[in-house]
């Protein structure tokens, strides 16, 4: 099936076809993926790719394939519901109106603003990925005027820090790898050049999908002849095809990367002509490097030296082919304590190799940001002395964080003060399942919510968070139901800007722009005044491509073709026209002078995991295995999909992966149950026995939550009984509060009969 | 009546599932049902640092291989949505010169 160019949607009144860009929800990163919805009798029958769309040429993941199924599925919530709070944990749920809703928002904000004397005592809580990432800043800021939001993860460790890191060392956004993403022909556009090898950092990209990038165009640059280099603790399926895998120790990126470099700039391999010209803090980070030889470099990470020396020349010289070379990290590099230093370092390796911006090389966006600077621009919604008064203020200035988040790790605390000394009161949870998938100790998450007047959540089916904690739940729609604009990476390096069309109704369902929209219509119209519907809003946010919304909507999906490498040289890097990088120094900042103002640290060091051998032998006596968590499943999406029969018929039940030496160790085998636990939590998965795991560590899955058992307290759909996030400790972060080590914490393990039965 | 063709390129199949997920969307099957299912070797090392690992569906007695669609001038449901761009459809002969081309880790299913 395709649709006319100029055109998003063909057929008769109750038999059509709509071509559309898919964010979300359910959870994704926006990638624009193209879809064709074909809608008949009023109901979603089928799902497409669209072969005219430029990033997915007609391909399309089961996440995609599977949104009839889930967009049906019986236990969906299709109308707004409350419940008395006295009621928390029990199914007495009670349909409402929106406006009956929105009366009860209002009320309970006026309430709780008043109690605690500000604006902060309403708290928004966001979850990850979904579009819900452009509005739940603007829930709070420009609706409940309050400083208090974040992601509730620990050490903030999702896309934002590298955000940050490659603001301050760059100027720019975090710099992807070059697809040919920028050019309206893409691969086929003359200036484009394929990687000559790619380095995989950290993560599954294919699995994952992360931060808008489409995972298999990996494969469409393998076959043009790019090869892999995996950096990862586990062999995943690229690691098969991989020239180098460097099976690195959890959390000792930096050392790696530290190493690498050492090796690079004693075996000469940088460039010149770039450090010399547009590099800042060389001769410090020579020194610093020659730390790390690789000699040490092999004892901490235990990747064999001679590895790391063939991955870095590989890095630094492509082969001398003349092409360049590039790098994709994943989450992986965020969620350790070295999260600030990997990431310097990783950036460094990029910049020092010439690999900036160049084909073939990690590239930077045009500096349009749409909706994705709009969103933080709202806290000037919010008085000074909120902002003063936010969450975490000591650890965050405002002007350090580039997301303008509260720091994540200082909120627990908060929620645990007696009622006469908390200034939060109210919750709102935008598609975010605390209780499952994001904070550190969840387990005691739930009772600090527990203390709250009133909260509210956004969500698509009844979660262990809205049952547990929530007295409003709001349904929201998915990527069929409304419509939206997708923005890739966020908006700070938006390569194409789609067009989410809707293509039907279904219950009572609003999207979080329509949410925050009309929320904020009520609490603080001055803030929407310009603007009399979304499209109106919608015009607005992308009036710098000249099109309206409804011209995108026949347009599909623009790419911006009026774009250049080496924007350094031309001017294009920086606000003012001038020709370098948008730094304090006009350089890139190898030596960062603001991390040292923050930190007392300027260059990337190596420090080891809090809960490692080296930092606490004592735990690691007591709890001798390596926990890393996190990877990614087809399946899923961090807590979602569990309730999908399709997708539950593939992945069942949470894994933990397991070396067959260290299985035999413990008494265990394919298909056991085993807990995982340590002195702050515990978790019960079933157990995968494989050789792509070192014997000494486990990974386990995350997000896990049994929407088939009773949701009524104290079970919450087994919302404990898997879960991994229950292991690590609140605040155990790295410098400059960024970082946490989800992938590099201690446990032992048991044999169990099963889910319940020791 | 010459016969078809499925060709799997399973040097790229990274075993995301889109293929059996199309084919049940195409054919409308129950949850106990494959059009197209797909199977593993496992990971083992070969050895040190060279592993091998690899994904392969396999046509079922119910691949109707899209005729529908193909008729219309589509491709197949599967070949279409694979992420991999690693499946092709058509004449054996024509597929058979194509996994010459293509080399290591083809295979054929005679449709």
């Amino acid at each position: 099936m395709q649709i006319p160019e100029g055109e998003y949607r063909v057929g008769t009144d109750d038999d059509y076809y709509v071509r559309t860009n898919v964010w979300s929800a359910p959870g994704c990163h926006g990638a624009a993926c193209g879809a064709i919805l074909h809608v008949k009798d009023g109901k979603l029958v089928d799902i497409e790719g669209d072969e005219s769309n430029p990033i997915t040429n007609g391909r399309l993941c089961i996440k995609c394939l599977g949104i009839p199924e889930y967009q049906y599925h019986p236990d969906r919530i299709l109308y707004p519901m409350k419940r008395d709070p006295k009621d928390r944990g029990k199914n007495t749920w009670e349909r409402i109106t929106w406006d009956e809703a929105y009366d009860l928002i209002e009320e309970n904000y006026y309430k709780v603003r008043e109690k605690s004397g500000t604006n902060n005592a309403v708290l928004t809580l966001g979850g990850t990925g979904r579009e819900a990432t452009m509005f739940y800043p603007v829930i709070s800021f420009a609706d409940f005027r309050s400083a208090n939001v974040a992601a509730p993860i620990s050490g903030d460790s999702c896309y934002g820090p590298r955000c940050m890191i490659a603001s301050y060392m760059f100027g720019t956004g975090y710099p992807e790898v070059d697809s040919g993403m920028f050019f309206n022909k893409k691969y086929d556009d003359p200036r484009f050049e394929r990687s000559e090898y790619m380095i995989i950092w950290g993560s599954n990209p294919l699995v994952s999908n992360p931060a808008g990038y489409f995972g298999h165009q990996i494969i469409d640059m393998m076959k043009m002849g790019t090869k892999i280099i995996v950096v990862d603790p586990q062999i995943t399926w690229l690691g098969s095809r991989a020239e180098y895998v460097l099976q690195l120790r959890p959390g000792t990126d930096a050392a790696l990367a530290l190493g690498m470099l050492n090796v690079i700039i004693n075996e000469d391999l940088y460039d010149h002509d770039f450090v010399e010209k547009w590099c800042y803090g060389f001769d410090e980070l020579s020194e610093r490097v020659s730390e790390y030889p690789v000699e040490r470099v092999e004892e901490i990470t235990q990747v064999p030296a001679e590895l790391i020396r063939k991955a870095a020349r590989a890095y630094a010289t492509a082969d001398g082919t003349g092409r360049n070379c590039s790098i994709f990290m994943g989450v992986a590099m965020e969620m350790q304590v070295d999260c600030v230093s990997d990431i310097q370092a990783v950036l460094s390796l990029i910049a020092i190799c010439g690999n900036l911006d160049v084909p073939g090389g990690n590239v930077v966006g045009p500096r349009a940001s749409f909706t994705g600077a709009w969103r933080y621009e709202q806290i000037k919604w919010v008085s000074e002395e909120d902002k003063k008064g936010r969450i975490g203020e000591e650890r965050e200035p405002i002007e350090r964080n580039a997301l303008s988040n509260v720091q994540s790790d200082a909120i627990l605390p908060e929620l645990e003060l007696p009622d006469d000394e908390r200034t939060v009161r109210m919750i709102w949870f935008n598609s975010c399942n605390a209780l499952v998938c994001m904070p550190a100790e969840p387990q005691r998450w739930i009772e600090a919510c527990k203390k709250m007047d009133f909260n509210v959540v956004q969500d698509l089916f009844l979660t262990p968070t809205a049952m547990a904690l929530c007295d409003l739940f709001l349904p929201v729609a998915t990527f069929p139901e409304h419509d939206g604009i997708v923005q890739i990476h966020y908006g700070r390096h938006t390569p194409y800007l789609g067009a989410e069309v809707k293509a039907l109704d279904y219950g009572e369902t609003k999207s979080d722009l329509q949410v925050t929209f009309e929320l904020g219509k009520r609490l603080n119209p001055e803030a929407w005044a310009q603007f009399e519907t979304i499209e109106d809003f919608m015009d607005d946010q992308i009036a710098p491509t000249g099109l309206t919304f409804d011209e995108l909507r026949h347009e599909g999906i623009l790419s911006f073709d009026g774009w250049n490498y080496k924007k350094y040289e031309t001017g294009e890097m920086r606000a003012d026209g001038q020709v370098g990088f948008d730094t304090i120094t006009g350089m890139v900042e190898l030596y960062s002078m603001h991390f040292e103002q923050w930190c007392g640290e300027p260059l990337p060091k190596h420090e080891p995991s809090p809960f490692s051998e080296e930092a606490n032998p004592e735990m690691a006596a007591k709890y001798p295995i390596i926990l890393t968590t996190g990877g990614r499943k087809w399946t899923q999406f961090h807590s979602e999909w569990h309730q999908v029969e399709s997708m539950r018929q593939i992945d069942p039940w949470p894994v933990l992966t397991i070396n067959p030496e260290t299985a035999a160790e413990y008494g265990l085998s394919e298909k056991d149950w085993a807990e995982v636990y340590n002195d702050t939590g515990k978790a019960r998965l079933k157990v995968h026995v494989s050789t792509v795991i070192k014997p000494g560590m486990v990974h386990a899955t995350h997000g896990w939550w049994f929407p088939e058992q009773d949701g009524e307290a104290p079970n919450y759909f087994g919302a404990f009984k898997s879960n991994i996030n229950t292991l690590l400790p609140n605040d155990s972060i790295g410098r400059m509060y960024k970082g946490a080590p989800y992938k590099s914490n201690l446990c032992n393990i048991r044999r169990v009969r099963s889910l319940d039965e020791d | 009546m010459s016969r078809n063709a499925l060709l799997i390129n399973y040097q790229y199949c990274s075993g995301c599932h889109s293929c059996e997920f199309a084919c049940r969307n195409h054919l409308g099957l129950s949850k106990e049902q494959w059009g197209i299912k797909l199977t593993e070797v496992e990971p083992f090392e070969v050895e040190p640092g060279v592993w091998n690992w690899d994904y392969v569906p396999v046509p079922t007695k119910l691949c109707d291989q899209c005729l529908e669609r193909v008729q219309a001038g589509e491709k197949p449901s599967c070949v279409k949505h694979c992420q991999s761009f690693c499946m092709e459809y058509g004449p054996v002969a024509d597929m058979a010169a194509r996994a010459e081309e293509l080399g290591d880790k083809t295979a054929l299913f005679i449709l």
